[in-house]
């Protein structure tokens, strides 16, 4: 297992370094320098500006300070918010993002997960097909449309609840949060339908119901721990996804989070904070992929093999 | 499994010697849901196509006095803030939307079999090598990297296909290397090799062809998730720009009007999401009847 832990995260190291260079590169060959829609400036303030933002130097060099710097902890100023650190910014929007995201996953979870064995407990009934139809509905049903109808229904029409911001008023969590959790739950729903119906059908399941255990041993103890399976190595994945999915949902419900703050960077050119978030988002993706890997190593033992000669 | 195909088929008396493909036809046949939603497609499909022809009015037509109205009889669908016709807004979007969705996914589709097969065929430390890059392009992530793609080089239609082709290959390489491996063992490859066949004409002769089935069936499943990014891209306004037109487009603007004119939001968003469901349970229904073996996940 440790073995597995191991060399798994050194696989990680090169990743993230790639998602660096790539990005670093790719902002720094965008056309027009990130000072060219202002107002003409003055040569002076021109090259202070660029001196500022270590732009007079080769890229080669503004590569290497960039690592270095962000081996400190250090992304460097925004271009776009004079004055403000990215580092700052990041740190301001991450703990609602995550917030946002930890309630969407537990909807998730709880809701797919749930949904999905009961529709596996009987399949191709209508205990199967009620749960599925719907779970299909949310796959098909983008957050960006999700998000509005549900403003539309129970923010406008029914006027239940709040339709904009973060923490400000009383329940304006919940829309966002069903929102974007919505399509992993139903996500979640098919993986660990189609996990529980494989498991059922092993032997091991009859030789527990063979030694007379009640049945909701059999399918809590027994059936649940591999028919999940499919779902622990999904909240890797699933994680990169409700990040970009925060990018809609943020922006739909006004919400001060990364996301917002990643889509505004990309209308405003805001070359310094892309960069930051972007690296700081790839790493984050990268590490829950890890974790996600290593949980399903743990509860798989199969999984640990990968590295074996 | 086996067992239970074999006594499928016995079931409904299909003569012997079908083909994989007669076999498999059969099978999807039987799918309602399938059906239905090739159906759905098939129309969807000539109308987008038709559309220059058919549409009831001029895609930049505006009737300023007309403002946005309900659905009537002139307007099906109702009229935007311009009074534009939105039925027709709709098909011309459709017909972007459809373009990326199967333009992306030929490129998705390209890159992903070629490489796929030359791993398999290869085997050894090339494949470990090939397929290795492959699992660290997957764990990054790629929409923060479409993103930033379009922002660094402009918005334009051509890049946005191939960025979202560049995504989705990742799969379709590891289902077609997955195939071509087990391919390879078959004796009728040996003997094609012993015949002196090069490799480039086993891998496209007797090889691709054979592992045609998955591929299908995941091509199907990929049309709709391309269509869902370019949406989701058009609906932030990183996506398709106008005068160009799409579904995802079509629905950022329904949403900024959306409390006093629900059907310019409605509308766009049936469409789109129809199209989806429809293109999904197609390729479930593929699925199921060219690769019993598969999981429905």
């Amino acid at each position: 297992m440790w073995r597995f832990i191991g060399l798994r995260s050194l696989q990680a190291i090169p990743v993230i370094l790639a998602v660096i260079t790539v990005t670093f590169f790719l902002v720094r060959a965008a056309p027009g320098g990130p000072f060219s829609s202002e107002k003409a400036v003055s040569p002076q303030v021109q090259a202070a500006l660029e001196a500022q933002y270590r732009l007079d130097q080769p890229p080669l060099q503004q590569y290497v300070s960039y690592l270095t710097d962000l081996v400190q902890g250090n992304m460097g100023p925004s271009f776009y918010y004079p004055g403000r650190s990215v580092d700052e910014l990041i740190l301001q929007g991450l703990p609602i993002t995550a917030e946002l995201g930890l309630y969407a996953l537990l909807i998730a979870v709880i809701i797919g997960s749930f949904a999905g064995v009961i529709a596996a407990l009987k399949p191709n009934t209508m205990q199967d097909y009620v749960p599925m139809s719907i779970a299909m509905v949310g796959i098909c049903m983008p957050s960006f449309l999700l998000g509005p109808v549900l403003v539309l229904v129970f923010g406008i029409m029914l006027d239940w609840l709040p339709v904009s911001g973060w923490g400000d008023s009383y329940g304006d969590k919940v829309l966002p949060s069903i929102t974007l959790g919505a399509m992993y739950a139903a996500y979640i729903a098919r993986l660990s339908r189609s996990g529980m119906l494989e498991v059922m059908s092993q032997d091991y399941l009859r030789t527990a119901r063979a030694k007379g255990l009640p049945e909701y041993v059999v399918i809590l103890k027994h059936a649940l721990r591999g028919g999940l399976l499919p779902v622990i190595s999904y909240l890797g994945p699933a994680f990169a996804a409700l990040l970009s999915g925060s990018f809609v949902v943020e922006t739909i419900f006004q919400i001060p989070g990364l996301g917002r703050f990643y889509v505004q960077a990309a209308f405003n050119r805001d070359y310094t904070m892309i960069l930051g978030t972007t690296v700081f988002l790839s790493t984050l993706i990268v590490v829950f992929n890890l974790l996600s890997d290593i949980a399903a190593a743990w509860v798989n033992p199969r999984l640990r093999y990968q590295f074996k000669k | 499994m086996t067992s239970k195909i074999t006594a499928q088929a016995l079931d409904h008396d299909i003569p012997k010697g079908t083909s994989l493909w007669e076999d498999a036809l059969v099978r999807l046949r039987k799918n309602r849901l399938s059906m239905i939603g090739l159906g759905f497609l098939l129309f969807v499909m000539i109308v987008c196509l038709l559309t220059p022809w058919i549409a009831p009015y001029g895609y930049e037509e505006q009737n300023l006095r007309l403002g946005a109205i309900p659905p009537s009889m002139e307007h099906w669908l109702g009229t935007d803030t311009f009074g534009r016709d939105m039925l027709t807004r709709i098909m011309y979007g459709g017909r972007v939307s459809l373009l990326v969705g199967f333009i992306a996914t030929s490129v998705a589709l390209l890159i992903g079999v070629t490489y796929g097969a030359i791993a398999g065929y290869a085997g050894g430390k090339t494949d470990a090598f090939m397929m290795r890059l492959v699992d660290i392009l997957y764990a990054l992530p790629f929409m923060i990297f479409i993103i930033l793609l379009m922002v660094v080089f402009g918005r334009n239609l051509l890049l946005l296909f191939l960025a979202i082709g560049a995504v989705e290959w990742l799969v379709m390489a590891r289902i077609v290397r997955g195939q071509i491996q087990s391919l390879r063992q078959q004796e009728y490859v040996e003997a094609a090799i012993s015949l002196g066949l090069s490799p480039a004409a086993i891998i496209m002769k007797h090889l691709i062809p054979n592992a045609l089935g998955p591929v299908i069936v995941y091509t199907t499943l990929t049309i709709p998730n391309v269509m869902l990014l370019e949406a989701f891209l058009s609906f932030l306004g990183l996506g398709i720009q106008p005068p160009e037109s799409s579904w995802g487009l079509l629905i950022s603007y329904g949403v900024e009007t959306m409390e006093e004119y629900p059907w310019l939001l409605i509308f766009p968003g049936l469409a789109l999401t129809t199209t989806l469901f429809a293109l999904n349970f197609l390729g479930d229904g593929l699925r199921d009847a060219l690769d019993p073996k598969a999981s429905r996940d």
